[in-house]
């Protein structure tokens, strides 16, 4: 049923670093058997370097959190644990070649573990205050409370800024009923709270659908017969200065958005149809920034009315 | 290395004679049952006869009381539809907690959308209907009862025929999912007062995407699929005339192997549960011993998970099932299984096996070879299992 990759496939039949660890310097337990996964991390750790020397792992789970741990034990091993906590659920399921979206979680909860482990090393305690709920969209794997939690942080009120903001429904969009779910829900939730006006609050019943529009036809080849069309009236051509200048405002429109998550974007250049711009702030390294570019590009081809290609440059001030 | 299928209960192979049955009416008598000319009438004869040997299969009193559907999911939406539509001041419907989702999923959006009253009705920890919560539930305002003749999961058997008298008693339409049932099991419509029933071509060795809906006649009944005056105005659509030939053909064929299904099948599905049970240790039956399908074995193996389990076997040639959340779209386990209270320990650890007439003794030894080194890998691999002398791993999340 799963489409998993070999890689996936060879770490769960003949997993690395499995068994119980004899004295280990930090043990990490996530998961519960209730929930059908859970995975128990052991650690031993060079007292002055920090550095994982050793990392076992046991897992109560499907093919894919076997993978997932045995995948994350060989990551860990060999880097301190500063450079450890650097990694992300994502790395986990790039170094598999991928999982499928419902099985995202297992990755999740290998970095869950990691932090469980290190927080024990240290004597402190891990909470955890991620809540993964049902898994809405399966294009993009974005689970129900990604969604309440973008739409609370960000006070969305309709199905498109949810797109904008999470991905969720800009694939197939079979989702796109429970995403409306979701949103009345928890807009109506919020206008309880008192954190939302009532007169905001997305309602399904005039809420509009982004349709996706008829795909131009080709232009048929004029009969020889036809009439010779009217000339049509030649559209005036903007001037670089008006061009950059909408450029300009359209990148300011945006900006808000991505100040509200901590980001920001500059415009670096113009050069013909390309537009360079700098994301800054919390925008680096985001898992999101190829969508933001591509939001900033579909809005500026809206706004100019012709073809135009954003990409992004580091600067260096 | 020859595979070895043991997932019947999800789909079975189509018998060499179905397919023969059914291709020409592909490439020779292809035309439309309903046309006037030669084409269409040498077809309508053959659906006719198709029709009759169904009949025969379920027992039922009229060839005419069969519906040809596309398969069981649709004869499930159909007959709750129609009950609710054709009885409006009644609008409550009766199910079980163990029913397939064809049910399940109908009845949650008829209670989330249309307003309706939705009982289900809970099971024992063998997987037993509460016959006397069922009683109470029924009343004047409950227009259908739906309650599945034999369980996919456990195979458990339901006592169907004493639920749709007490469901009469209350004035209510009684309709049940056989689909597992049919064809592995006797099934004598006109001896009880079930008034419609559902059956599926491919669990018993026909085509995938036909089925069919019993209503007994003199029930009331609403089309779901509008449309032409095919099935007498009762389901719209050309009729799938291969499908329905095959389905046909693999009825009368379930009636000659009827008796095998009672002994032989059940042997090979005694010998590998005891088997396993015999050979692995902290593991058990999920289900009701007594009143079973002959041909399914669910068995819960604790502190390991089921999807694990399947990915092993399957590299070993055998092919089965399972209810864990693994398996699933969602987190939560089987919906069975926990209706039956089946301990977290085991409940992500249950496969089934189901058979049919095409096992034989060697899938048993097969099975029985793999499935111990197979627990003893996952085991050694789960944070919770301290081997069977000891209690198991004390093991205690940092979140739950």
């Amino acid at each position: 049923m799963w489409d998993y990759t070999d890689k996936v496939k060879e770490y769960f039949f003949n997993p690395k670093n499995a068994g119980v660890m004899e004295n280990a310097d930090a043990v990490g337990d996530v998961g519960a058997i209730a929930c059908g996964d859970a995975l128990r991390l052991m650690l031993k750790v060079d007292p002055t370097t920090e550095v994982i020397l050793d990392a076992r792992f046991q897992t109560f789970g499907c093919g894919s959190a076997i993978a997932s741990s045995s995948a994350l034990t060989e990551i860990i091993i060999g880097k301190t644990i500063a450079e450890a906590m650097t990694i992300t659920n994502q790395d986990i399921a790039d170094f598999l070649g991928g999982l499928p979206p419902e099985k995202m979680h297992c990755s999740v909860m290998g970095y869950e573990a990691l932090r469980a482990a290190v927080a024990n090393y240290r004597g402190e305690t891990w909470v955890d205050d991620h809540e993964e709920g049902a898994l809405i969209c399966k294009c993009f794997g974005v689970d129900e409370g990604m969604i309440e939690r973008a739409i609370r942080a960000n006070g969305l009120t309709s199905l498109e800024a949810v797109t904008h903001y999470t991905k969720a429904g800009g694939g197939c969009s079979s989702c796109a009923e429970e995403l409306e779910e979701v949103l009345s829900r928890t807009n109506a939730a919020m206008v309880a709270e008192g954190v939302l006006a009532a007169g905001e609050a997305f309602d399904p019943a005039t809420a509009v659908r982004p349709v996706r529009k008829p795909t131009p036809r080709a232009p048929v080849k004029a009969s020889p017969l036809a009439r010779a069309a009217e000339p049509e009236a030649a559209k005036p051509k903007l001037t670089t200065l008006q061009k950059i200048k909408q450029i300009e405002q359209a990148i300011e429109e945006l900006r808000p958005y991505l100040r509200q998550d901590g980001g920001d974007c500059e415009l670096v250049d113009v050069d013909g149809d390309t537009i360079f711009v700098s994301l800054t702030g919390a925008c680096v390294g985001c898992q999101m920034s190829a969508a933001t570019i591509g939001g900033i590009q579909q809005r500026l081809v809206e706004k100019l009315g012709m073809p135009l290609r954003v990409l992004p440059v580091q600067v260096t001030h | 290395m020859r595979p070895v299928y043991l997932d019947n209960n999800a789909t079975t192979r189509v018998d060499p004679e179905v397919v023969a049955a059914m291709l020409p009416f592909f490439t020779e008598q292809f035309g439309n049952a309903s046309s006037m000319h030669a084409f269409g009438s040498e077809v309508g004869g053959a659906l006719k006869a198709a029709r009759q040997q169904i009949q025969a299969l379920i027992g039922a009193e009229f060839d005419h009381e069969i519906i040809f559907t596309s398969g069981g999911t649709e004869s499930d939406n159909s007959a709750i539809l129609s009950a609710l539509e054709t009885q409006p001041g009644r609008d409550e419907v009766i199910t079980s907690a163990v029913e397939h989702p064809a049910v399940l999923t109908l009845c949650d959006y008829l209670e989330k959308r249309r307003g309706v009253t939705v009982h289900r009705i809970g099971v024992d920890s063998l997987g037993r209907l509460d016959v006397e919560a069922y009683r109470k539930a029924l009343g004047p305002k409950t227009a259908i009862v739906s309650i599945m003749w034999a369980n996919n999961e456990t195979g458990n058997i339901h006592p169907v025929e004493l639920l749709a008298t007490l469901a009469h008693e209350a004035g209510a339409l009684f309709h049940t999912d056989a689909v597992q049932a049919v064809g592995k099991i006797p099934v004598d419509l006109k001896t009880t007062a079930i008034d419609m029933l559902s059956l599926s071509g491919h669990k018993l060795h026909g085509p995938k995407g036909i089925g069919a809906l019993y209503v007994r006649k003199g029930v009331r009944f609403r089309a779901l699929v509008r449309g032409g005056h095919q099935e007498r105005g009762r389901r719209a659509g050309t009729e799938n005339a291969p499908a329905i030939i095959g389905l046909g053909k693999a009825a009368e064929l379930a009636i000659q192997h009827m008796a095998d299904e009672q002994t032989c099948v059940r042997d090979l599905r005694d010998r590998l549960e005891k088997g396993l049970l015999q050979r692995v240790s902290n593991c058990f039956v999920a289900g009701d011993p007594d009143h079973r399908l002959p041909n399914t074995a669910n068995i819960a193996f604790e502190f390991i998970e089921g999807e694990g389990m399947l990915l092993l076997l399957n590299k070993a040639g055998i092919a089965a099932s399972s209810g864990s959340a693994c398996t699933s779209g969602s987190l939560e386990p089987s919906h069975v299984l926990r209706a039956m209270n089946v301990p977290y320990t085991a409940a992500h650890g249950a496969i089934r096996f189901s058979f049919s007439r095409e096992n034989g003794p060697e899938d048993v030894e097969r099975v029985l070879e793999a499935m111990p080194p197979i627990v003893e890998k996952l085991r050694d691999l789960s944070p919770f299992w301290q081997g069977e002398d000891q209690a198991p791993a004390q093991f205690s999340p940092t979140y739950a």
